[in-house]
């Protein structure tokens, strides 16, 4: 049901809002998240202590591994936790509770075990944050088995899957784009499950397999070059771990043609990952190399050409899609 | 310390059951490794007995407890039960991890052993989240973290005790001082000459024990656990120790000073509570002999239970990832 017009922050405020309503045992945890605090630096929780009471929606002193630490444990203990690792660089103070304990603690205990916590966090180039406040580093976590990630690329998908996400047993680090956070876009109020795909354009030349950011401009693309009788799919992962293999495959069979787009780092990217299992998959099939796109080999810079320059543009796209069908 | 609680006879009866399966326990396990029957890193408690034999009797089945890569002796002593720790250690099917987590990662939910951890520190932060869901429960439940005097040096110490101080979450912050952090003396890792003084740091009460004497040992934990089951906040407990087979079985602890070794060998903690439960009249020789007896027959049982069971099938690398199976 589309019911109304949304932003993301506010898509994540209501997708929290009517998990702590539904679910008594869920706690949200984390920097400045209470209502004394202003909601959070974005005002992701805005409303949310006052609605439910500042002993499930929890300000933290800024320690992130205890922000983990005490997720995992009140977990361990009989809860679901939403912990909020404000900006995605600062995982990195968090990581040993995040992959050595989040992510493994089930397998380590023979299923004894589970961790049904969600991360979230923010990132994302285009406001001049600079080099540790911008990172996409989901490929960090993808590698780390035990642990979902998930990074949705408009307000709906961001209800959906947060909700999904704080219903699913295991670990989810759940990625949000800063810079599009006020974005608005038609709204609708559902779950979604997470590993599932979204087939947001169908086509038959070209498949664009994309998430989080690079969605947008890659259905621009899509629309421009369907003047010119070029016909592309573009597939929105959602999930990146575990990713949805078969939508994936079944539109690259069909096509023939594939190209990965995100923002992070192409190096050893989750592009990598896709174009490897394609290859491996559908050789015979492929009309021609699978081609990826990303951010550049450099920390995300400050200066606004230098930070424009470092995302994967529209040009790049089209021109990448060119090439593909030439 | 003449201001702590005392232990009664039917406790100190019970600390010294704890300490004798958790002696024999470890003593039994060495024993394996060296004829070959058990190929693992494997981090002795031995000489740390006294710790959680004097705290977990405090404590009951709705308690949690973490611990670090040494905390066989935590696990014992809070209720683990040998059959699955023994199939464990074995790496088999049958072990409380299915063989998958090992003589680091022991877990055994149902006795509250929630976490056995291989990394330095992380034994805290996950504690203090569990105490965070027992606050949030008001059952009046505790989180016990133990950890080394290596741990009290890394951040997350910090970040742990600080949080469960503000929050006047029920933990209890178990730091068994054994003098060494791996190969390094505590006095060349550690400026400060009691750990415990740290607590102020936090707002938290602190107090440092001779962790091998059980009366010191159970006076503080049950201050600690009657305080935090209270609502009154966590407690940081530096107990001194000292542990007798090295950082790890192999290591030959070349860095531990000969007289400083042979002094701790001879305050033994182990035969020194036996004698005196004996000598207070609390048990007779024969009866401690048939306690003792008894411990090592059921030793006996898991040992040969597990090295019978079944070795886990690699099917089970695609199970426990995450709660589906992996295609």
């Amino acid at each position: 049901m589309t019911t109304e017009t949304m932003n993301t922050i506010q898509a994540v405020n209501l997708a929290m809002h009517d998990a702590l309503a539904a679910d008594p045992k869920l706690l949200i945890l984390g920097e400045d998240v209470g209502d004394l605090e202003e909601g959070g630096v974005a005002g992701a929780t805005k409303g949310l202590s006052t609605a439910f009471g500042d002993h499930r929606v929890k300000s933290t002193p800024i320690s992130e591994q205890a922000i983990i630490g005490a997720a995992i444990g009140a977990s361990l203990g009989g809860y679901r936790v939403v912990a909020e690792i404000m900006l995605m660089n600062f995982t990195a103070v968090a990581m040993d509770m995040i992959v050595n304990h989040a992510a493994k603690l089930r397998f380590m205990s023979g299923g004894q075990t589970n961790v049904p916590i969600v991360i979230r966090t923010m990132t994302g180039a285009g406001m001049s944050n600079g080099g540790q406040h911008s990172d996409y580093l989901e490929a960090w976590f993808a590698h780390t088995p035990g642990i979902k990630v998930v990074a949705p690329s408009n307000p709906s998908d961001a209800y959906g899957l947060l909700r999904g996400a704080i219903e699913d047993p295991d670990p989810v680090l759940f990625i949000e784009n800063l810079p599009t956070y006020w974005n608005p876009a038609p709204f609708t109020r559902e779950v979604l499950p997470l590993g599932k795909a979204n087939v947001v354009r169908e086509g038959s030349d070209v498949t664009i397999i994309s998430y989080a950011t690079m969605v947008a401009p890659s259905l621009a693309v899509a629309e421009q070059l369907a003047g010119e009788g070029i016909s592309i799919e573009v597939v929105d992962l959602r999930t990146i771990a575990p990713w949805d293999r078969e939508t994936v495959r079944a539109s690259v069979e069909k096509t023939g043609r594939a190209l990965i787009v995100h923002e992070a780092v192409k190096e050893f990217g989750v592009g990598a990952e896709v174009a490897a299992d394609l290859n491996e998959h559908l050789f015979g099939k492929l009309k021609a190399p699978v081609r990826r796109l990303g951010g550049a080999f450099c920390p995300v810079p400050y200066s606004k050409p230098l930070e424009t320059a470092f995302v994967p543009s529209s040009d790049e796209i089209e021109r990448t899609i060119r090439g593909l069908v030439a | 310390m003449s201001n702590l609680p005392k232990p009664d006879a039917a406790t100190l009866l019970e600390i010294y059951r704890k300490a004798s399966l958790i002696r024999h326990n470890d003593l039994r396990v060495v024993r394996a490794m060296k004829a070959g029957l058990l190929m693992t890193p494997y981090y002795s408690p031995q000489g740390q007995e006294i710790i959680p034999a004097a705290l977990s009797v405090s404590l009951n089945d709705n308690d949690k407890l973490c611990t670090i890569y040494r905390g066989t002796h935590d696990m014992l002593a809070k209720g683990f039960p040998l059959g699955p720790l023994w199939a464990e250690l074995a790496g088999r099917i049958t072990g409380s991890c299915k063989g998958k987590g090992g003589t680091m990662h022991l877990t055994h939910p149902e006795s509250g052993c929630m976490v056995t951890t291989g990394v330095v520190g992380s034994s805290m932060p996950i504690a203090t989240g569990l105490g965070w869901a027992a606050k949030l429960d008001g059952k009046g439940g505790v989180a016990v973290a133990n950890f080394g005097d290596g741990a009290a040096n890394i951040g997350a110490f910090h970040e742990s005790l600080n949080l469960a101080a503000l929050w006047k979450l029920p933990v209890i912050f178990v730091c068994q001082n054994n003098l060494y952090a791996e190969h390094t003396t505590y006095a060349n890792s550690t400026a400060v000459d009691r750990l415990s003084k740290r607590a102020a740091g936090y707002g938290m009460d602190g107090v440092t024990v001779n962790g091998n004497d059980a009366d010191e040992m159970y006076g503080a934990a049950k201050i600690a656990i009657d305080r935090a089951r209270a609502g009154e906040g966590p407690t940081l407990i530096e107990a001194l120790t000292f542990r007798f087979n090295g950082h790890l079985i192999g290591d030959a602890a070349g860095y531990i000073p000969k007289e400083e070794f042979a002094q701790a060998k001879a305050n033994d903690p182990f035969p020194m509570l036996r004698a005196r439960v004996i000598a207070d009249g609390i048990a007779t020789e024969a009866e401690i002999d048939a306690i003792d007896a008894d411990i090592k027959a059921q030793i006996e049982a898991a040992v040969d239970a597990a090295f019978k069971a079944d070795l886990p099938d690699p099917v089970e690398l695609k199970r426990d990832v995450f709660a589906h199976e992996l295609a």
